[in-house]
Formats: structure tokens, C-alpha cells, sequence
């Protein structure tokens, strides 16, 4: 790294005595990937990097034709994809992108759970990323309405309706979500300010936190490798073996986002974002008003829940376990005292199971019973 | 290193670059296309161009249609000279209205439907006037604008 | 305090008078009837909303009598006491006031004042004449004491609620027996386009009972002035009809115009296979292929090309729906599928000139534009798969780079002071 030859070395040394670069590229250098028979989930989260940064490219793209409001947003959704020049390429990306996101996401998450990558010293790391998903998830949520659709309308009314039966608060949440009481144009407004300004400066600064404790601590290693000697221990280069390998990998996830716009614009299966018609609060909702995929789990609980459980509303009781399944899920490396300790912690492989075929379950349930 | 190596890696590289190139432009192509306002730039519109006076005047009856957005417009010139523009579809079964300059009114042949030059429904089956647009003559291009309200 | 005395007296009396004065003008007539009668049907009940009462009429104005008296046999016997008048009597007990147009113009100089005139020569008023009183008069349709204009929705002549007033009698089939007419017509009407447009679709513009027979003077239509009828809506068709070789043919035979091919009170939405020389159309009950005039041939013309332009406007119809869900802008073809369809309108109308000179232009009009829009439309969709190509290409490209990447990283690899 060090010859000074052509113009690509010249320009290096440029910039190197200026802002001293080359202590950073000796650090990454000398940083190494743990190579064993999981280090396949170690490049999910860089999978879910790259959905991320599509979805800032394409995003902004959009904002170039997008108007927010009643009476604009579904018309300006509908010009972009008929009227503009790949403008339907662009919505397709951005659709499939943010669903591959929260999906590459939700598999980083679980492989980092089952591989306890999340004990000391990265607790932090894994708070972060909690928060990332919650954010993904919060950006997939205030972004499906804005096309102001039948379909968004009526999934983003019973959205929100679900904070409104919170007690005490409810009410507030609710008309906090809304902008008013009902989903209206107000609603557009504030959804638009969450998707394209308050999420995105969250999401750079947490993204931000997270990348940075990822590369100070390194890749975490596999639980029985605290017993191995160092020379026993099988790595790679992070740079540029696992960055080309990462490269490599976005490439073809490139490819596969293009081959699934082009071939299936409006998506397919549970993945599904046809325009359809107008959003129009006096029509009766649709036969059908299910959620974006990944909120499918929680909604199917909720709807069989019984109405009432000891004299309190079902939904609440699911509300507020959801809740506190959060809470814990974000705290597990806390609570996971044993794998900190170098043991194995047989609890939370289950509970992390029982968490998958839960989801995976309700999931298709929610599928099946509609 | 053996001079070969050199030369297969130095063609790799070429490989590589020429590769990033074309990718580069076959993500920028479709991008920058994307960026090229359409020929009508607004999703919403305010505003359309009917026809030229000139255009409106050579016509045999005195009126032209016209296409507003996903609507059918009329543009009607008037004895009078002036001119008037309408929504042009009959507020009773979805017929295209015509200008009959012989009575002065605005006439659906499919069930004899009549409306006044205000729009206003005056025989026949229409339950409702049709909606009246707004029009400017512009003097120095002969065009006939037509919008939705009166700017305020 | 004495001077008050006499202010208190001035103004005791002045109150007195007053009291007296409104007592004496006060109408007596609805004091006494309206603790007689109960029910919502009695006439004092339904009276409130009466336009009699709400322009200021009173029960006397019509029934006569004095209503200022207190005693019922002293109004019976007081100056112009008309009382119940018999149905024979009813014309002339409401064309006293609304056939005088010089007392109509007080309340509503709009309103004409012909109505009883027209009664006389309707079929209602000519049997009353001879002695019916089954037959409608003034109040059958209009209602005694809850009287409304027509143009309210609570009036029993709106037209929403017409055709249920008119089939209270001639749905009746024992009531009808002794006239012998059918009792099916509101039937018939209510199956038919206008019946379904006005009573289902509630559309107003669509024709009650009296837009065709008439109101006060309402009378079946004759056979030569059915087309009159029809055509003051469709005008058009009428005046084609006019101009057709088969009016003079069918007054000659006698066949009602419109009548003979669409019926009357059943008038179904018209089908294209009603005009050509199939087994259901009209055009073979009179022509045939071998009858020394050209009626066959024109008919099986006009019915192949009206059955193109059907087919070219589905061809197209089908062609824009795929492009559309294959997410294709189709905006222009669909204004395009506007002017087709307008173009079929047009020529279904034009079938009454039963000219192919006529017709077949804008048959052909038509036919050429649902091509072109068809054509345009699988332009369309060829674009739609021009984008597999651009995808093909730039998955070349990728998949490209993805190879040169991978031996890279091989070559690394293969390099000792990379190797792990």
C-alpha cells in the first residue's frame, strides 16, 4: 500500500498527508474476520447496509416527483409511475429494497442472537441494532401510507387504531400519530416529515453508532472459540478479503432487486404494493386489509386474542406483551449472564427458538386464515 | 513476480475498471432519464392549452374538444366573440356534449339533453350543470388556457 | 297614583279590543275538527304541510262557510257552504281557483291554469263524463290535504313516487277488470331501462308514466305520435327515423315506429343483434333475402360492421387493460377508447337512419381508430418487454463485475502474505 507510482498512488499520498489516512488503513489491514462454518451470517448486516443505502438513493430519487397531501400524493405516485421516465423502476427498487432490508435485517438479527454475538463486550452494538430494526420497521410503517392508496389507508387506520387503545394515553398517541383524529391528509404530512427527515437523521445516527462500534470491537467469534489458542483460530483479512467478498455479495443482491423490479414491479406474494385506487375514507375497507408482511405476526395475535381476557381488552393484554417481549428481547445480553461467562446458555437458544417458530407461525397463520 | 502474472493481473484490472464503468452508466442511464422532466412536468394540473383561437374560429360548428388531465373539455366560441370553456361530458349517461350554435346552447344528442352558456342544465335529463372552466386568451401566442378556478 | 287610573283603564281597553277584534277572525273550523279527528290521515293532521295551508289558505277558502261561527250547523247553513263535493264535483271544486288564472297569479303566476281544460280530454275525464267515478280525479294522484307541488320529493307526483300512484289503480286487476286494459305496466316498466333508471338509479331525467302519456290530459299515445313521444329525449333517433325509408312503410302498415322494434312499457336496453338478419333480429320479421328490395343486404351489412366495431373496441380494450397491468402508461389510448366507444354510440343511433351511407363512415371511423388504439397498445407492451432487454443488459454487466470480483479475491487468497 505504501508504492507511490501512477496516479491513483499520487492522489493517495495527497490525501494521506493531509488527513492521515494511513494509520486507518493499516488498522483495517490488520483487522481480521473469524473464518468457521457460521461466518456466512456474518455478512447480513452489510446486506441490510446496502438495502439501506438504495433505499437513501432511491428515496431521494422520489422526492423529486413526490407531493405530499390528499389530494397530490396518490396522483404524484401515480405520475412518477406512469408519466416519468423509469419512474416505475425507481418505486419498484424502493418497494422491494425496504422490504429486503427489514427482512436481511430480522436474519442479521437472529443469526447475531443465535450466535450470541451480542454478549460483553457488545451489548451496545446489539442495543443499536434493536434500534436500527425498530426504525426500519417504523420507516416501512410511515412510508406504506404515503401513496395514499385504499390498501395503505385502510392498514395504516388500524395501524394506528391499535396505539389508540392504549389506556390513558391512547387518545394521544393516537391524534401524535394522526395529526387528527382520523387518517387524513394531516396524516400524510406528518408520516412524510417521519419518513424523510426525523427517520433518516435517527437512522444515520444510530447506523452511524453501530458501523463504528462494529469495527473498533471486530467481528465477534463463536462461543467455543474463548478456549481456542490464537494460532488455532482460522481468520481472513477484513480488507480487502471480506470487503471484496461483501462487495461480491452486493452485486448480486443488485442483480436480484433489479431481476425482481423489472420481472415483478408491484411485487409479489405477501410482498405487494399495487397502486390501486384512491384512498377514499367514505368507502367500506376492502375484504382484505392485512399489514406490510413484517407486522403480519403481530397482527394476526392480536386478532386472536379473545375479546376479553379477565376483564381486560384482549388487544391491550397483546399490546402490552408485545411490549414487554421488546423490552426483553433489547435487554437480552443482560439478562444472558452464562454466555458472558464463556458457558453456554441453553435458555436463551430457547427462547430465541420459541421467538422464530412464534413469529414464523403467526406469520402464516395470518396468511392462511384471511 | 513472473512477468506474466503481471501482465494477466494488470488485465484483471482493466477488466475491473471497464466492469465499474459499465455498471456505473447502466445505473446512471436510467437515473438521469428519471431525472428529465416529463412532457407534462406536473402530476396535478392546473392548467391546460385548448387550442388556438385560430384553431377554435376555423371550426365549423365554433367549438373544439379538448383533453384536461383524465377529463374531456369543450372550448365554445360564442356569437359574441367571446369564448367559453366546459367540461364536456353530460352530466347525465357520460356523453360527449356538442355546441349548437343555431339555438345557442350546449346539446347531448344521445337523450336531448340541453344546458345553458352558463353550464346550467335547462332540458332534458341532466341532473346537474355542467362545470364551467376559466379560460385566457393569450394575445401574443393566440393559445387558449384553460384552468379549474379563477387565480386568486 | 290617581293619575295612573285612567292610563290603566285606556289601556285595559285598548287590550280588550284588540282581543276581541283577533277572536272574531280567528278561524274556527280546525278548533272543532282537530279534537274530532285523530290519526295521521286525518285531514287536519296532514294539512300542516300542505301548500294550500302554507301560502295562507284556509279550510273555508275551499270548502266554503262562514269560519268565523262557533256552532257546525251554523257554518253548514252559512253563505257559500260547499262542504265534501262528490267526484264528479272534484274538478270543478279545484279548477275554481286553478283555472282562474287572474286568482292564481296572487300565489304563483308560474303555475298554469289549464289543468282542468286538459282533464276533460283525458281518458280519466272523458269516462267521468259518462258517469265513472272509479277513475282518477284531481285527488288520486295529488292527494287531499297533504297537496305538495311535484318538484318535492314529498309530493305523491314527484317523479320517484309516480309510477306507484298510477299502478294503485291499473295494477289493480279487479279493480281494472271492467275496462280491460293489461295490469302489468308497472311491471313491464320497472324491468325496463327507464324503470330501472328512475326507480333503482333514482335518476329524475329518466321518464315516470307522464313524461309519455301525459299528465292531466293523459291518454295511451297513438300510433303516429309514438315517435313524438320518444323523440323529445332521443331526439336524434327520432329525426333519423324521420328521414328513413321506414316511416312511410310503417305508417303504411300501421306499426307503431318505435314501439314496433323496442315494445313500450318493457323497453330493454337495445342489443346489436336486434338490427341484421339472425334468427333474433326485428330487421327479418319484415325483410327477406329473396322480398326485391335491398332491406336483407343492408341489414346484414350494417349488423356484420356494427359487430366489427364491437369486437375492434373489445381487440383494444383487451390489448390496453394487459399494458396497463403490465404498469404501462396508457393514458392517451384510453382517451383514444373514449372516442371508440363515442364512435359505437354514434353508430348504434345512425342504425335508425337505416342508410348504410350513413352509417358505414362512421362505422369505419371507429373500426380504423380501435385498430390504431389496439396497435398503439401493443407498441406499448412491446416497450414493457424492451425493459427486459435494458434489465438483460445490466445484469450482463453485473454478473460481469460479480466474476472479475471473485477471481480477484482468488488471486488475493492465493498470495502467501495475504493467506491467513
Amino acid at each position: 500500500m505504501n508504492q507511490v507510482n501512477g496516479v491513483g498512488g499520487r492522489l493517495y499520498k495527497w490525501i494521506d498527508e493531509r488527513v492521515k489516512i494511513q494509520a486507518f488503513v493499516d488498522y483495517m489491514a490488520h483487522k481480521s474476520v473469524p473464518k468457521h462454518r457460521h461466518s456466512i451470517w456474518y455478512y447480513f448486516g452489510g446486506i441490510s447496509l446496502f438495502f439501506f443505502i438504495i433505499q437513501v438513493a432511491t428515496g431521494i430519487l422520489l422526492l423529486l416527483y413526490y407531493r405530499p397531501g390528499a389530494d397530490t400524493a396518490y396522483e404524484s405516485v401515480k405520475f412518477i409511475i406512469t408519466k416519468v421516465e423509469f419512474g416505475w423502476l425507481i418505486r419498484a427498487i424502493h418497494s422491494w429494497s425496504a422490504n429486503l432490508m427489514i427482512l436481511a435485517a430480522f436474519i442479521h438479527m437472529f443469526s447475531v442472537y443465535f450466535t450470541k454475538a451480542y454478549r460483553r463486550p457488545r451489548e451496545l452494538t446489539w442495543l443499536t441494532g434493536v434500534g436500527l430494526l425498530g426504525l426500519a420497521m417504523f420507516f416501512g410503517f410511515s412510508g406504506y401510507l404515503l401513496p395514499w392508496n385504499e390498501l395503505a389507508f385502510f392498514a395504516t387506520k388500524v395501524g394506528t387504531g391499535m396505539v389508540g387503545a392504549l389506556p390513558f394515553v391512547g387518545d394521544f398517541f393516537l391524534n401524535l400519530m394522526r395529526g387528527s383524529s382520523e387518517v387524513t391528509g394531516a396524516t400524510i404530512t406528518r408520516f412524510f416529515g417521519w419518513h424523510v427527515a426525523i427517520l433518516p437523521a435517527l437512522f444515520t445516527v444510530v447506523l452511524t453508532v453501530h458501523l463504528i462500534l462494529v469495527q473498533r470491537q471486530g467481528m465477534s467469534e463463536p462461543v467455543d472459540w474463548d478456549a481456542k489458542k490464537p494460532s488455532e483460530k482460522t481468520v481472513m483479512p477484513f480488507f480487502p478479503n471480506f470487503i471484496l467478498r461483501d462487495l461480491l455479495l452486493w452485486l448480486i443482491a443488485l442483480n436480484v432487486l433489479a431481476i425482481l423490479a423489472v420481472f415483478f414491479p408491484y411485487g409479489v406474494g405477501p410482498f405487494h404494493w399495487l397502486l390501486g385506487v384512491k384512498a377514499d375514507p367514505f368507502v367500506p375497507p376492502p375484504p382484505v386489509i392485512r399489514p406490510e408482511w413484517y407486522f403480519m405476526f403481530a397482527f394476526q395475535t392480536l386478532k386472536m386474542l379473545p375479546a376479553t381476557v379477565m376483564h381486560i381488552e384482549g388487544e391491550l393484554i397483546g399490546i402490552f406483551g408485545f411490549g414487554l417481549g421488546g423490552i426483553f428481547w433489547t435487554l437480552v445480553p443482560f439478562f444472558d449472564r452464562k454466555t458472558r461467562h464463556g458457558q453456554k446458555g441453553r435458555l436463551f437458544v430457547i427462547i430465541g427458538l420459541a421467538a422464530v417458530i412464534f413469529i414464523l407461525v403467526m406469520t402464516i397463520l395470518g396468511y392462511i386464515l384471511e | 513476480m513472473p512477468k506474466e502474472k503481471i501482465k494477466r493481473r494488470s488485465f484483471l484490472n482493466l477488466l475491473l475498471g471497464g466492469g465499474t464503468v459499465a455498471w456505473l452508466a447502466s445505473v446512471l442511464f436510467p437515473v438521469f432519464k428519471y431525472m428529465k422532466p416529463p412532457e407534462i412536468p406536473e402530476a396535478v394540473q392546473s392548467q391546460v392549452t385548448a387550442c388556438t383561437l385560430a384553431e377554435l374560429q376555423s371550426t365549423e360548428q365554433n367549438y373544439k374538444t379538448f383533453k384536461f388531465g383524465r377529463k374531456l373539455g369543450i372550448v365554445v366560441l360564442l356569437p359574441d366573440g367571446s369564448i367559453r370553456a366546459y367540461e364536456a361530458t353530460c352530466t347525465h349517461l357520460d356523453c360527449t356534449i356538442q355546441y349548437r350554435p343555431d339555438l345557442n346552447i350546449l346539446w347531448c344528442a344521445c337523450h336531448n339533453g340541453q344546458y345553458d352558456m352558463t353550464g346550467r342544465n335547462i332540458a332534458g335529463p341532466p341532473p346537474r350543470p355542467l362545470e364551467q372552466w376559466v379560460i385566457h386568451h393569450d394575445k401574443a401566442s393566440d393559445n387558449i388556457f384553460v384552468s379549474k378556478e379563477e387565480e386568486a | 297614583m290617581q293619575r295612573l287610573i285612567p292610563v290603566t283603564a285606556v289601556f285595559v281597553l285598548i287590550l280588550g279590543l284588540c282581543f276581541s277584534i283577533i277572536s272574531s277572525a280567528q278561524d274556527n273550523c280546525l278548533d272543532c275538527h282537530t279534537d274530532w279527528e285523530d290519526g295521521e290521515n286525518s285531514p287536519t293532521q296532514k294539512w300542516t304541510y300542505d301548500i294550500h295551508n302554507q301560502v295562507g289558505l284556509t279550510c273555508a277558502d275551499c270548502h266554503g262557510g262562514d269560519p268565523t261561527l262557533d256552532d257546525m250547523d251554523d257554518v253548514r247553513n252559512s253563505k257559500g257552504y260547499r262542504g265534501l263535493p262528490s267526484t264528479a264535483q272534484i274538478p270543478q271544486f279545484c279548477g275554481r281557483c286553478h283555472s282562474d288564472a287572474t286568482y292564481m297569479k296572487k300565489f304563483n303566476p308560474a303555475l298554469p291554469v289549464d289543468q282542468v281544460a286538459k282533464y276533460i280530454t283525458s281518458r280519466h275525464g272523458v269516462l267521468l263524463g259518462t258517469g265513472d267515478d272509479k277513475v282518477a280525479t284531481c285527488i288520486s294522484c295529488h292527494s287531499a290535504h297533504n297537496t305538495s307541488p311535484a318538484s318535492s320529493p314529498m309530493s305523491s307526483v314527484y317523479p320517484l313516487n309516480l309510477p306507484a300512484v298510477c299502478s294503485g289503480c291499473h295494477s289493480d286487476a279487479e279493480y281494472m277488470a271492467e275496462y280491460g286494459i293489461p295490469t302489468d305496466q308497472y311491471e313491464k316498466f320497472a324491468s325496463s331501462v327507464h324503470g330501472h333508471a328512475l326507480l333503482v338509479n333514482e335518476d329524475i331525467g329518466a321518464p315516470a308514466c307522464n313524461d309519455c302519456h301525459g299528465n292531466h290530459g293523459a291518454v295511451p299515445p297513438g300510433v303516429e305520435n309514438i315517435s313524438a313521444v320518444c323523440g323529445s329525449c332521443h331526439a336524434k333517433v327520432a329525426s333519423l327515423f324521420a328521414d328513413s325509408p321506414h316511416r312511410a312503410a310503417f305508417e303504411e302498415n300501421g306499426f307503431p315506429q318505435c314501439e314496433t322494434c323496442h315494445s313500450n312499457h318493457d323497453i330493454i336496453k337495445p342489443l346489436d343483434n336486434m338490427v341484421g338478419t339472425e334468427q333474433n333480429s326485428f330487421c327479418i320479421e319484415c325483410h327477406s333475402e329473396d322480398d326485391g328490395n335491398k332491406g336483407f343486404e343492408t341489414a346484414s351489412v350494417i349488423s356484420t360492421l356494427l359487430d366489427s366495431l364491437v369486437r375492434s373496441e373489445q381487440n383494444a380494450i383487451e390489448v390496453i387493460d394487459e399494458a396497463e397491468i403490465k404498469g404501462m402508461e396508457i393514458d392517451d389510448e384510453r382517451f383514444a377508447l373514449k372516442d371508440v366507444r363515442s364512435s359505437l354510440v354514434e353508430s348504434r343511433s345512425l342504425v335508425h337512419s337505416f342508410s348504410l351511407d350513413e352509417i358505414r363512415p362512421e362505422l369505419e371511423k371507429g373500426i380504423a381508430l380501435a385498430d390504431v388504439t389496439r396497435i398503439n397498445g401493443l407498441g406499448i407492451i412491446d416497450n414493457y418487454f424492451f425493459r427486459r432487454k435494458g434489465l438483460g443488459i445490466s445484469t450482463v454487466i453485473i454478473t460481469l463485475l460479480a466474476v472479475i470480483i471473485w477471481i480477484k479475491i482468488r488471486r488475493i487468497e492465493r498470495q502467501p502474505r495475504n493467506r491467513a
